[in-house]
């Protein structure tokens, strides 16, 4: 995992007695003991009864913004790390929209410095495809690999000029890379509050129409099917938008996609209540994308689960709907959010969930798959899926609370969290 | 595949201890509460018919209104209703006030629940003002109009023009013309007429009348041809403050007006027309139009003072009833 960036190294050892071993990339479904000495898995033998904790692949968050440098108010390179392990995952990649933006290996030196003395997980760090995010001029690529960038994007905004993201997609072959993509067709999208439908034609909102996302996204992935380069593509909202992605994968594209939490759980009647926690972009689509991205997810035509953890001051979220910024926090909530959405109601298999969590997100980045095996290093989850929790402000590492899943009871709680063979949670 | 239900967001609402009754939207209200409102209205305002026009029943309550949107009806009906009924009124508008300094509208209604006002009628350019305020002023909250969402007491002085004038709602085929996507007045009027049991016909140019706005219930047309069926004819302002710059929803206003005007030869003689104010004369609607027999436009603003009392009054003396969300669909 080179392009992660972990603190100090100091390697716990510890025993799971009697657990539920499930990893999904191995085959792994049997209740076992774990050992774990120094930070490595060296030992995994049968056990009889168990607990009925699940141990699994620690999670990879491929897209969180931590706020860092700029906004550290919102969230640090710790909170945030905190928060990811909280969820239970071993590594997340953060967003380089900070200000200023990482656009200059200066800026992510100076990231990657902090991380090592304060990030609890280690941390990926993208950097941006053009300087400042302005969609003119391209960063330097090579050097910001070179100093660590994890892969490239503009996330918050569209690389608008085909041209443009061309030649990032030339160039960066030579950077090495991944290219993430944020897809919004920016004239189509303009003054956009919510999904354009039927919640905003009778809450009288901006809409922000599906194709707005999806003809960006057929626009990409030609580019990058003509220019054969791989593409990830973030946060995905509209069945069409999942179309294009199969479609095109289908055609040999190597073409990745995610999907957040919020979208596989929510629709546009969430916006009814006018809780600016329910606004994000993309928006929240209808009933038809929502079932259209689980499938997806389930098929893996979307490879990965990404929760966008985007933490907004509440003062900036104490405001109308309209005036208030896109974006919701989601680290800490998404696996018992999804499980009890999706896995504990039989729409999606638990073991696939993991999957999608863990090995598919380090996959799009090219980071080792964490796993459970004799030998490897320790990125562990422990999970009971008995547990209930209420989801309120008190409970949240993240220096912010703008949660869409405020006062919820949610069933699957994290117990443990290994992350580089360091115990990081303990519930 | 099986279905998920989605979750219910039943904390995210105003609070709801203790109860307090809000006007908010069109959409919380059942017909018998419309019912209600229009017979006091007309209550009201047979007893402006007397001499002395101010009644004591509102006396010692607190009426504060909150405008940072720019208004005359509205904002002056509000007050005159309010002192008709002998409640303090406190009229506050944003230019002057300590929002020009920055204040969030919180901190805003934080200051003015200080007063322990009754009612706070607030106006807002931004759709969720009015239940933000919800939460954050321990009054009864009216919305006197967010952003392109809704302007319920305006629909309810519309009802009841058209009431008094037609004898009833029931029935009645009302077109409304022009620009629907910027209209708060179009959206809460559709609610409100189709609530009643009335036939709604949108027209307009395609790109201002908002797609899927059929899921409420009406009728879309683009022929300025079909209004002449109906019984009433609702034009809208042109909003040209709200449009975006450059967003071309019609190529110009001649144009516009060439096409969807409502002039004198696109009605039937003494068909009814009503318009919200303030009109764009010449552009939505001809001035031979405005100024003709069948125009509603003055009873407009007089139903708006009673109406407005009878919305001020119900508030402040009718039992609780619980602000009506929409219920997310629970799908098997």
């Amino acid at each position: 995992m080179m392009t992660l960036v972990a603190s100090n190294g100091r390697r716990d050892s510890l025993v799971f007695e009697g657990v539920r071993v499930l990893d999904p990339g191995q085959g792994i479904d049997e209740t076992l003991t774990v050992a774990v000495e120094e930070g490595v898995i060296v030992r995994m033998e049968p056990a009889a009864g168990g607990n009925g904790k699940v141990l699994a692949p620690a999670f990879v968050d491929p897209h969180v913004h931590l706020r860092t440098p700029g906004r550290e108010d919102e969230e640090d390179l710790e909170s945030g790390t905190r928060a990811a392990a909280a969820g239970g995952y071993c590594a997340v990649l953060a967003m380089p929209n900070t200000d200023p933006v990482v656009d200059s290996a200066a800026v992510l030196r100076a990231l990657v410095e902090r991380a090592r003395e304060t990030a609890a997980v280690p941390v990926g760090f993208l950097a941006a495809i053009t300087k400042g995010q302005q969609g003119a001029e391209l960063s330097e690529m090579v050097e910001l690999a070179e100093s660590g960038a994890a892969g490239f994007t503009d996330d918050g905004r569209p690389v608008v000029a085909p041209g443009l993201l061309r030649r990032a997609l030339q160039y960066g072959a030579a950077a090495g890379r991944p290219i993430a993509v944020h897809c919004e067709e920016p004239t189509l999208s303009r003054g956009a509050h919510v999904h354009e439908g039927v919640v905003s034609a009778e809450l009288g909102f901006g809409g922000y129409p599906s194709v707005a996302e999806s003809v960006m996204v057929g626009r990409d992935l030609a580019l990058a099917r003509y220019e054969a380069r791989p593409l990830h593509l973030l946060h995905l909202s509209a069945r069409e938008s999942v179309d294009e992605l199969r479609r095109a994968r289908a055609a040999g594209v190597a073409a990745t996609g995610e999907v957040t939490p919020h979208h596989l759980c929510l629709t546009e009647d969430a916006v009814r209540s006018l809780d600016p926690n329910l606004k994000m972009n993309p928006p929240l689509r209808s009933e038809d994308d929502r079932s259209a991205l689980v499938e997806a997810l389930r098929d893996g035509t979307i490879a990965a689960v990404a929760t966008d953890h985007a933490p907004h001051a509440r003062h900036e979220k104490e405001v109308p709907f309209e005036e208030a910024p896109f974006g919701v926090t989601g680290l800490e909530t998404a696996f018992a959010a999804l499980y009890t959405q999706l896995v504990e109601p039989g729409v999606l298999p638990l073991a696939t969930l993991l999957e999608r969590m863990s090995a598919g997100p380090a996959a799009i980045y090219g980071l080792e798959p964490p796993r459970i095996e004799v030998g490897a290093p320790a990125n562990l989850v422990l999970l009971d899926l008995e547990a209930t929790w209420h989801v309120d402000e008190g409970s949240f590492r993240s220096k912010s609370a703008n949660s869409w899943l405020l006062g919820e009871k949610l069933r699957g709680r994290v117990l443990q969290t290994v992350a580089a063979g360091k115990l990081v949670h303990s519930a | 595949m099986a279905d998920v239900r989605p979750l219910l967001r039943s904390e995210l609402l105003p609070p709801r201890t203790p109860v307090r009754r809000h006007l908010l939207s069109i959409a919380d209200l059942e017909r018998e509460d419309v019912e209600r409102l229009l017979a006091l209205a007309r209550t009201f305002a047979r007893s402006l018919e007397r001499d002395v026009k101010k009644l004591p029943t509102l006396r010692g309550r607190t009426v504060v209104n909150l405008f940072f949107e720019s208004s005359t009806r509205t904002s002056s009906s509000f007050e005159l209703a309010a002192k008709r009924l002998s409640a303090d009124v406190m009229s506050i508008k944003s230019s002057g006030s300590a929002v020009e300094k920055g204040e969030s509208l919180k901190d805003t209604l934080l200051t003015i629940g200080a007063y322990d006002p009754d009612v706070v009628v607030i106006r807002h350019a931004h759709i969720g003002a009015p239940h933000l305020a919800a939460r954050y002023t321990p009054a009864h909250v009216v919305n006197a109009g967010d952003g392109k969402h809704q302007h319920p007491t305006q629909a309810l002085l519309d009802l009841y023009t058209i009431d008094e004038e037609l004898g009833g709602v029931e029935g009645l085929h009302v077109a409304i013309v022009g620009d629907v996507l910027h209209s708060r007045v179009a959206r809460s009027n559709i609610q409100a007429l189709v609530l009643m049991g009335a036939r709604v016909t949108l027209v307009g140019p395609p790109p201002l009348i908002p797609r899927r706005i059929e899921a409420m219930g009406c009728e879309i047309s683009h022929d300025i041809r079909d209004v002449k069926a109906a019984d009433v004819v609702y034009v809208l302002r042109m909003q040209r403050e709200r449009m975006l710059e450059g967003a071309n929803y019609v190529p110009s206003l001649r144009e516009y007006t060439a096409r969807w005007g409502v002039t004198p030869e696109r009605l039937r003689p003494g068909q009814r027309v009503m318009h919200p104010g303030p009109m764009n004369r010449g552009v939505e609607i001809d001035p031979a139009v405005a100024d003709a027999d069948g125009s509603l436009v003055e009873r407009q603003v007089r139903s708006g003072l009673v109406v407005r009392m009878a919305v001020l009054y119900d508030l402040l003396t009718q039992g609780p009833v619980e602000v009506k969300v929409a219920e997310i669909e629970e799908v098997a």
